[in-house]
């Protein structure tokens, strides 16, 4: 159905459409980073496309490409109300490049666009509050660029630098759902796991044995920080 | 005190001289599910510009996908709507089926259309309810309550867990569904309609809570579509679009079930769309109860997805190193990128998903419907009370976990 | 501490404690929350204040959302790096005593968010004295949590520690039993577990 739509393109753009694709029913098409604005407006107004319906605009970050294709993938899906066809619009640019922003086409991209500058730090032309959205201010680099590393933590407030607020071992799987439905079927026939004592306090850690310890009666001390008084 | 006689010239000569003023809501406000921040601008109890600020809980969802191998997105995914986590699940599983190129047994959809319909009607229950409570109507919000949990009951028969199931699987669902589904469903739905109905006595001809919703929180249909909202929302601006209907996915094109629209797009609306919506699904629970078969596959029978039999890896060499394989290194989909979308509880949500052929994802998109419904929030806004930002997002209902992700 | 003993005989009946006992007793009973909810613990919390849990049996169901009234502080779901200054200013905010509760995982230790935005556990910015664990939280488990403060209120005692899960010592032991198992056996089991309300009744 969306064929007409890569046809209709094709007639219009002719060359400046760089590449068509059509996968499992979502058909895309490239084009370059100065086309950008123009086709997205012709796409939505076009009596035939009529992409009337912002979907979604997103990024994809490709740092390893081949040499001459630049690095991002920026794409703007959009409906037709109308028409009930669906398009996704695709162009490619370099780091550092800007691109022509969208929300004088479709104003569903005000916020995505923010968050793409705030993910990719792709920079869009003409969008009159390009802030982060997403990440604090403070927040330096982007976080879904493939060399951000995923655990490079920026806090905002100092943590507490206790010695001993490290929690004991790492909840373990008995922990994880302590009134989890029981299938008492399958207890009862032993098919499921031993449950494992996930009270018994870690060898080596400090054991408090203050009489003020309210769970302790008698039974082993559950998962609790030591030594702090 | 004597009344005024003469009449006043100049209406605006009565009121207080005023200055704009800056005021700070959030991001831990009372009277807000869900952490945003708005600072506003007013004009005595007038909002002039509003500046809305979503992202205190990002929390990472499309990094850390990219980490783990596809079967692992499930947990993130359930806690993006954490409202409704069966229909993230089903939302994923269909795009990941999408770029395989796969179909899951007719049974298995039917079971995805019955859990997810589930999970919408506990959706919506916590979005009108909640909303009620806002507006001091503490009782419809314990009744709603009630009723969630009984919708929680058969979702964790069904999947072990009250809300964050990880139930969905590529290919198939984790188990089969279990032997009392459908007379537990059967048995749920007049409850449902009962409370709906008790909700809407206390609420539809309560006078504070008519003028608080009412004409309040007004979008039109040419900014929401322009927009790309979807949902309720756009619903209630008077749009005829649900993706159940417009692009039938799993069976839903073999349901009789109506599209709830409503005229004025305020709140009024959108709380009355959602009402109905919920009466919508239970039609749709009925039918699929009626219509589900009782035997047959619930995973496609597909080795390069689907775990093999337990008995088979005990048993044989090629099983085991099939499922060691598709344990560590994940399903290897193919090469390709697609974008999919569903209808969830706040509207269209879609997967943009991007394999390079590993088995990691490259890239997982989501289209968060309440993010993008959200970004029009302050035109909703503008020129209203500051008393009425607290019913108009109520009914937007924003999603931490989906709109920050 | 000493507990609370009453003195039964005469005409009068006396109650003998300490005065830090007694403070602690009226304090236990009377806790006014200030939910921190952010993220999905949120609907388990719902639902800890609904209907079939009602946590109001505990004297624990009136929300402040001034953390100036407030005595426990329930941290409930993620703590992103941005919400950090937030939820320590409310801690600050709060007169003492005062109490936090660490409601879910991403509050205890951040969760499976192990990445660049997510706090590792609200215990990096401000003490915490009970810790629930699971993703969600079932509301028992809150309830237990609950029950636990409330003990370490009575007691004055401040260290920190964790709900710990329920264990099922009469199942264990008809399971060990070498021979199989016998329908009177597994009645009996769904009896125990019904009785200890952890099969569903089905309302």
């Amino acid at each position: 159905m969306s064929a007409k739509i890569l046809a209709r393109l094709q007639a219009q753009f002719g060359a400046r459409i760089l590449s068509t694709s059509s996968f499992r029913g979502d058909d895309t098409a490239v084009v370059a980073a100065k086309d950008w604005r123009e086709v997205a407006l012709f796409l939505k107004t076009d009596a035939e496309t009529a992409l009337d319906h912002f979907t979604d605009l997103t990024a994809v970050d490709y740092p390893e490409r081949e040499p001459g294709l630049p690095r991002f993938d920026v794409l703007v899906h959009a409906r037709s109300m109308r028409k009930g066809h669906r398009f996704t619009l695709k162009t490619r640019v370099r780091d550092g490049e800007s691109l022509d922003s969208l929300l004088p086409v479709w104003r569903g991209a005000d916020w995505t666009e923010r968050e793409c500058f705030d993910m990719f730090g792709i920079v869009f032309r003409g969008h009159p509050d390009l802030r982060r959205i997403l990440m604090y201010p403070e927040f330096t680099g982007h976080p879904l660029r493939k060399d951000y590393p995923i655990e490079r933590v920026q806090p905002l407030v100092k943590y507490r630098d206790e010695d001993n607020i490290e929690k004991l071992a790492p909840f373990g799987p008995e922990e994880g759902q302590p009134f989890a439905r029981i299938d008492w079927q399958a207890r009862l026939l032993g098919e499921d796991l031993q449950v494992a004592p996930a009270l018994a306090v870690q060898q080596g850690q400090k054991h408090n044995t203050s009489e003020t310890s309210a769970t302790q009666k008698g039974a082993p001390l559950p998962a609790e920080i030591p030594g702090k008084a | 005190m004597e009344p005024i006689e003469e009449e006043l010239e100049d209406e605006a000569a009565l009121e207080l001289p005023s200055e704009p003023m800056k005021l700070n809501m959030g991001p831990s406000h009372p009277a807000m599910h869900g952490t945003i921040r708005m600072v506003l601008d007013l004009d005595g109890e007038i909002i002039q510009e509003v500046d809305v600020q979503p992202g205190y809980l990002h929390r990472g969802f499309e990094k850390s996908c990219e980490r783990g191998t596809w079967q692992q997105v499930y947990p993130y995914a359930d806690r993006l709507n954490y409202v409704s986590p069966m229909l993230n699940n089903v939302g994923f599983s269909l795009a990941a089926e999408k770029l395989l190129g796969i179909t899951v047994p007719e049974r298995c959809q039917y079971y995805r259309v019955i859990l997810g319909e589930l999970a919408r009607i506990a959706d919506h229950l916590t979005c009108n309810g909640a909303g009620a409570m806002e507006l001091g109507a503490f009782t419809p919000f314990l009744w709603c309550l009630k009723v969630r949990d009984w919708v929680w009951d058969i979702l964790e028969k069904e999947t072990g867990a009250r809300m964050t199931h990880s139930f969905g699987r590529i290919g198939g669902m984790a188990r089969p569904p279990t032997a009392t589904l459908k007379e537990d469903v059967r048995a749920l739905l007049p409850e449902i309609e009962k409370v709906l109905m008790e909700v809407e006595t206390m609420l539809l001809r309560n006078r504070i809570f008519l003028d608080r919703m009412q004409g309040v929180g007004i979008l039109t249909k040419e900014l929401a579509l322009d927009a790309g909202v979807t949902g309720p929302m756009l619903r209630s601006t008077g749009v005829d679009y649900d993706v159940r209907k417009a692009h039938p996915y799993l069976v839903y094109d073999r349901f009789d079930f109506d599209v709830p629209i409503g005229h004025d797009g305020d709140n009024y609306d959108r709380f009355l769309v959602r009402t109905e919506e919920m009466r919508q699904s239970c039609r749709i629970l009925a039918q699929a109860c009626d219509q589900m078969p009782d035997d047959g596959p619930i995973n496609v029978d597909d080795p390069r997805v689907m775990l093999p039999e337990k008995h088979a890896v005990y048993t044989t060499i090629e099983a085991t190193i099939a499922h060691f394989k598709l344990v560590m290194e994940g399903i290897k989909i193919p090469p390709g990128e697609v974008y999919s979308y569903t209808e969830a509880g706040n509207g269209e949500l879609g997967f943009y998903l991007v394999s390079d052929g590993s088995g990691t994802p490259y890239r997982v998109r989501c289209r968060p419907p309440c993010f993008i419904n959200l970004a029009i929030c302050r035109d909703m806004l503008l020129g209203e009370m500051v008393a009425d930002i607290i019913p108009t997002f109520g009914s937007v209902n924003m999603i931490g976990g989906e709109c920050d992700r | 501490m000493g507990e609370v003993k009453t003195i039964l005989g005469g005409d009068t009946n006396f109650a003998t404690t300490k005065f830090e006992a007694l403070l602690g007793w009226a304090r236990k009973y009377s806790l006014f929350q200030y939910p921190f909810a952010t993220a999905c613990c949120g609907m388990e919390f719902f639902a800890v204040a609904g209907p079939r849990y009602d946590s109001a049996r505990f004297g624990a169901e009136a929300p402040r959302f001034s953390p100036r009234q407030s005595d426990v502080l329930w941290v409930v779901g993620t703590i992103s790096q941005r919400q950090a200054p937030v939820v320590k200013r409310v801690y600050e905010q709060m007169a003492e005593p005062k109490w936090v509760v660490a409601f879910g995982t991403c509050a205890s230790t951040g969760g499976f968010y192990d990445n660049y935005t997510t706090l590792p556990g609200v215990d990096k910015v401000i003490p915490v004295d009970v810790y629930i664990p699971a993703c969600p939280p079932r509301p028992e488990a809150v309830l237990d949590a609950l029950m636990l403060l409330m003990e370490k209120i009575q007691k004055g005692n401040r260290e920190p520690v964790t709900v710990p899960p329920r264990e099922m010592p009469k199942l264990a032991q008809i399971r060990t039993r070498p021979d199989a198992v016998s329908a009177a056996d597994a009645a009996h089991a769904s009896e125990l577990l019904r009785a200890a309300g952890r099969l569903g009744s089905g309302e």
